[in-house]
């Protein structure tokens, strides 16, 4: 997906086609129809310049409701960043992304604790399994209210938390003020993700680390396993 | 009319006299308002280079690698496979002083404009950035203003900011440097020029609609700053990210249609400076039509539409008949696209509000009519070398120094800027240069600014000629041979001949470390004026470098990397404390020589790092500088997070020295205890001094006899906050 404002359009369809050696396609905001498509990833970036809130104006491009429906009819679609923010914008996954706990933007190297394998994004991870990933964000500080945090822990769709290096989850590790150290959720039906960090940012060792691509390759098998 | 009725209007846009009396000479009448506005504009110091133009002439500009020198939007060196690194430096200081958010903002968005204007895509921005202490709250104010400002247009674009520098000195209170480099990749085939070179094209405005915002910016930025320059705030421009990171995915596409032939930024001056420059490049003259130009607010009048600063704005030159292709482009993005003018055959620049002229002149007399400035010069008086108190609690100066603010790391500041997008960056800020992938090759880039500007106080030409030196040092501590050069010369008022001295000085060191080193010269800016209620800043001319690594495979850290490798000094040390950290943590005044630069040692140095890492004898490299040799041990071991055993150190000068002498030409390196013999070799046959210091290992640190600390604790020092 490319909003205008949108930049890692580019990083995440070279993890996909040029790592992972899928075939990958932009789609343009104005789009209708989605077609062939088996997987939508809304990639970071500022869309629309994060102007009134982020993801608050990408949420009416034309294309949203085709993803919606895509979604709805079972479709893979992975939320990074940004594009996490526009699913939350638009009620495709709950909560909010606050302003940073330390009202700075944060770029750095993370861990995360992986709480769920059981959607299409982690089944190539083993359960509590550590990744080191990238964030890059102003906004990221996940919020929801009690009954809803309570709704995503019971129903098992916390993702990832922020960790320590051998996995404990603690306040030091969270590098954002997230409640519950949440650095990602899915929905009920587990194959819609949005997730703060950067897995497209640690997919070759050249970069420092390929834990990100473990993301992408759950999504590949689980289409996989669909077709099959 | 005579001049004296006009003094008003004449220092409104900052001309005198005498320029006064060159315009109606050159044009034969009194020029008219908006001709008196654009000739102000390009005939400021800004865009003219009235005074340094001259000095400027010594700089070596051509190599075998240069597709593009000085005089471009930015220029472009070969780095092979049919790609070129376009790059540059340009300051936005004087902005920054009264604005911060907004300079810093918009000096980013500036830069970037330069490099997609010659068809480049941006991949990384640097910054080089001076304060006054952080103890004063107006200081504080600025710097983190311009940090904000730089990681919110940088952040938003989409083009990482990956390295750069900055220092704290009393001489930057209330004028901060600020000054931002952006380099981008383009094949050579699609490398544009910014000229007018057929009569009959069609000019267009493109980006955003043209406000009140910035008239005057090139002129404010030519004088001096005093107390009642905060009145000046309507002369900072605002910046727009969104809109110029759509404004670059079009001109990138733009820059695949053959019937477009130039794309040109508006920067100061705006469409002024644009346009003439444009033209007059090109040897054509062009008609320009202000009535079409698409504004944001009603009621204004060709001369502020003239000399709008507003940002995010292209020029773009089109053949007859590629109108449309260009705005189908422009529709894609949803951005304006007005066809403001036509190229003419003649050399005048004529502009029109509908059929009424406004300004008529010729190109020539508005581009290179500008009299040159010859300011007297005078050498600053000789300093006497300061007394360097004797080395004790040598564990206690060196914590000390580690969290200073000039040596501390710099963590805190980069991470708020996104370093990483693009997927690119091999090694980030931090170290001695910013390594990125060059995307579909196995090559890299090495990028870095320098400039110790304690060192150029104390004598421009070897303080300019050490900013060059350790610049190409620490691109070569990557692996990376050094490739070509910008520079930045952040100078006070050269109508003061102690300054100019300094300019003159620093602009003939800088020439010949290029020549000695074999760097072009591709691209830079000139920032005089940075004086502040009669302060002048330390002169600070800024060096950023680019290097090529042809394979990244033979890339270089400056982190120790194993247990057990074992630790040497590469040169020599000398008792040279001179604008050393240790004095100026010490309390000590500035003074004596600087660190003697011998480039040919420089040379020597360089070619061995480069023979060692094309062999893969190095573990890691790291760059002695500022601090001295102890600092760059405890970077090594820090960045590395590893510790280090050094039983002693051993040398023919004083404890002080030994430690923290900021001697040149000298870097410390890692290797695996087998690739000893081949290190001896390299270094014999190029006949550098090498040390053996002592083995990576362990928790702690330990130098000597005398310092002997946990890694935490040189880390809690290292990492202390802003």
């Amino acid at each position: 997906m490319v909003f205008p404002g949108t930049w890692s359009d580019r990083d995440c369809a070279h993890a996909v086609a040029d790592v992972l050696g899928q075939p990958a396609r932009f789609i343009d905001h104005r789009a209708r129809r989605l077609d062939d498509v088996d997987l939508v990833i809304l990639p970071g970036g500022f869309s629309y310049g994060d102007h009134l809130r982020c993801g608050a104006i990408a949420r009416f491009a034309p294309v949203m409701e085709a993803i919606i429906d895509f979604a709805d009819r079972g479709g893979l679609v992975l939320g990074i960043c940004n594009g996490f923010q526009v699913l939350q914008e638009a009620r495709m996954l709950p909560g909010a992304l606050l302003k940073n706990a330390s009202c700075q933007f944060r770029c750095e190297w993370v861990n995360l604790r992986v709480e769920q394998t059981d959607g299409a994004f982690t089944t190539e991870c083993r359960p509590a399994q550590v990744l080191r990933i990238p964030i890059s964000h102003g906004e990221g500080n996940f919020y929801a209210d009690p009954q809803t945090l309570a709704a995503l822990e019971a129903g098992g769709q916390v993702v990832f938390r922020y960790c320590m290096p051998d996995g404990r989850v603690v306040e030091d590790a969270n590098p954002n003020g997230s409640l519950g150290n949440i650095a990602g959720i899915m929905n009920r039906r587990g194959n819609v993700l949005g997730m703060m960090p950067h897995p497209e940012r640690a997919c070759e060792t050249l970069l420092g680390g390929t834990d990100g691509l473990t993301i992408f390759q759950s999504a590949v098998r689980a289409l996989q396993r669909v077709a099959a | 009319m005579a001049v004296a009725i006009r003094r008003a209007e004449l220092e409104a846009v900052a001309l005198d006299e005498a320029e006064y009396r060159a315009i109606v000479r050159l044009i034969g009448r009194d020029p008219s308002d908006v001709e008196l506005g654009m000739f102000g504009a390009l005939w400021s110091e800004h865009c003219g280079y009235k005074t340094s133009k001259p000095l400027l002439r010594q700089l070596p500009t051509e190599g075998p690698g240069v597709l593009q020198g000085p005089g471009e939007n930015a220029g472009a060196v070969d780095i092979g496979e049919g790609l070129a690194v376009v790059f540059k430096i340009e300051s936005h200081n004087h902005p920054s002083a009264i604005e911060p958010y907004e300079g810093a903002a918009t000096g980013v968005g500036g830069i970037l404009r330069d490099v997609f204007a010659m068809g480049a895509r941006p991949i990384a921005i640097l910054d080089s950035l001076r304060f006054g202490p952080l103890e004063r709250n107006r200081n504080r104010h600025l710097f983190m203003g311009v940090v904000a400002g730089i990681g919110g247009y940088g952040n938003c674009f989409g083009c990482p900011t990956v390295g750069g520098e900055v220092y704290f000195d009393e001489g930057y209170s209330d004028n901060p440097i600020v000054n931002a480099m952006c380099v981008g990749l383009v094949r050579h085939d699609r490398l544009r020029r910014a000229r007018a070179d057929r009569a009959g094209d069609v000019l267009f405005l493109v980006g955003a609609d043209t406000g009140r915002d910035g008239i005057h910016g090139a002129t404010f930025a030519s004088v001096e700053l005093d107390d009642r320059s905060h009145t000046r705030r309507p002369a900072v421009q605002v910046g727009n990210p969104f809109l110029e990171k759509l404004l670059c995915e079009a001109c990138l596409q733009l820059n695949e249609l053959e019937e477009v032939t130039a794309i040109q930024d508006l920067g100061a001056a705006g469409l002024t400076s644009a346009a003439c420059e444009l033209a007059h490049r090109g040897h054509r003259g062009l008609d320009i039509d202000v009535a079409r130009v698409s504004r944001r607010e009603r009621g204004m009048n060709p001369y502020e539409v003239m000399l709008s600063e507003s940002q995010e704005r292209m020029l773009v030159l089109v053949r007859p008949g590629g109108e449309d292709a260009v705005r189908r482009i422009f529709d894609h993005f949803e951005l304006h696209a007005d066809a403001i003018g036509t190229v003419t055959s003649g050399d005048r620049v004529r502009v029109r509000e509908g059929e009424a002229v406004v300004a008529d002149l010729p190109l020539a007399a508005l581009i290179d009519g500008v009299p040159l400035r010859s300011p007297a010069a005078r050498p600053a008086d000789v300093s006497l070398p300061s007394l360097v108190p004797a080395l004790e609690q040598a564990e206690t100066v060196l914590l000390d120094l580690l969290s200073s603010p000039n040596l501390r790391s710099r963590r805190p500041i980069y991470r708020t800027y996104d370093h990483q997008v693009q997927d690119n960056t091999v090694i980030g800020p931090g170290s001695d240069a910013a390594l990125l992938r060059v995307p579909g090759t196995n090559r890299g880039l090495a990028l870095t600014t320098d400039g110790n500007s304690r060192y150029v106080a104390l004598d421009p030409y070897v303080g300019t000629q050490a900013a060059v030196a350790e610049a190409a040092r620490n691109l070569v501590c990557t692996g990376a041979r050094p490739l070509a050069v910008t520079n930045c010369l952040n100078f006070g008022n050269p109508q003061r001949p102690h300054v100019f001295w300094q300019l003159q000085e620093s602009v003939r060191g800088l020439a010949d470390a290029c020549r000695a080193l074999d760097l072009p010269i591709v691209s830079g800016n000139v920032s005089l004026y940075n004086e502040t209620n009669g302060r002048n800043i330390p002169p600070t001319p800024v060096i950023g470098m680019v290097g090529l690594l042809d394979d990244l495979g033979e890339r270089c850290q400056a982190g120790f990397q194993e247990d057990g490798d074992l630790v040497f000094l590469l040169g020599e040390t000398r008792d040279e404390m001179g604008g050393s950290a240790y004095l100026q943590q010490a309390g000590v005044e500035l003074g004596g020589p600087p660190p003697r630069v011998d480039l040919a040692a420089e040379r020597r140095l360089q070619s061995a790092i480069l023979n060692c890492t094309r062999n893969g004898v190095l573990r890691s490299a790291h760059d002695v500088a500022d601090g001295g040799l102890v600092i760059a041990l405890a970077e090594s071991a820090l960045l590395g997070s590893r510790g280090l055993r050094c039983p002693a150190i051993v040398g023919a000068v004083s404890a002080v020295a030994l430690y923290f002498s900021e001697s040149q030409a000298r870097a410390v390196i890692s290797v695996t205890p087998r690739r000893v013999p081949e290190l001896q070799a390299i270094m014999g046959h190029h006949g550098i001094l090498l040390q053996a210091l002592g083995v990576v290992g362990g928790d702690a640190f330990q130098v000597g006899p005398d310092i002997r600390l946990p890694l935490d604790v040189l880390r809690q020092a290292w990492e202390t906050a802003f």
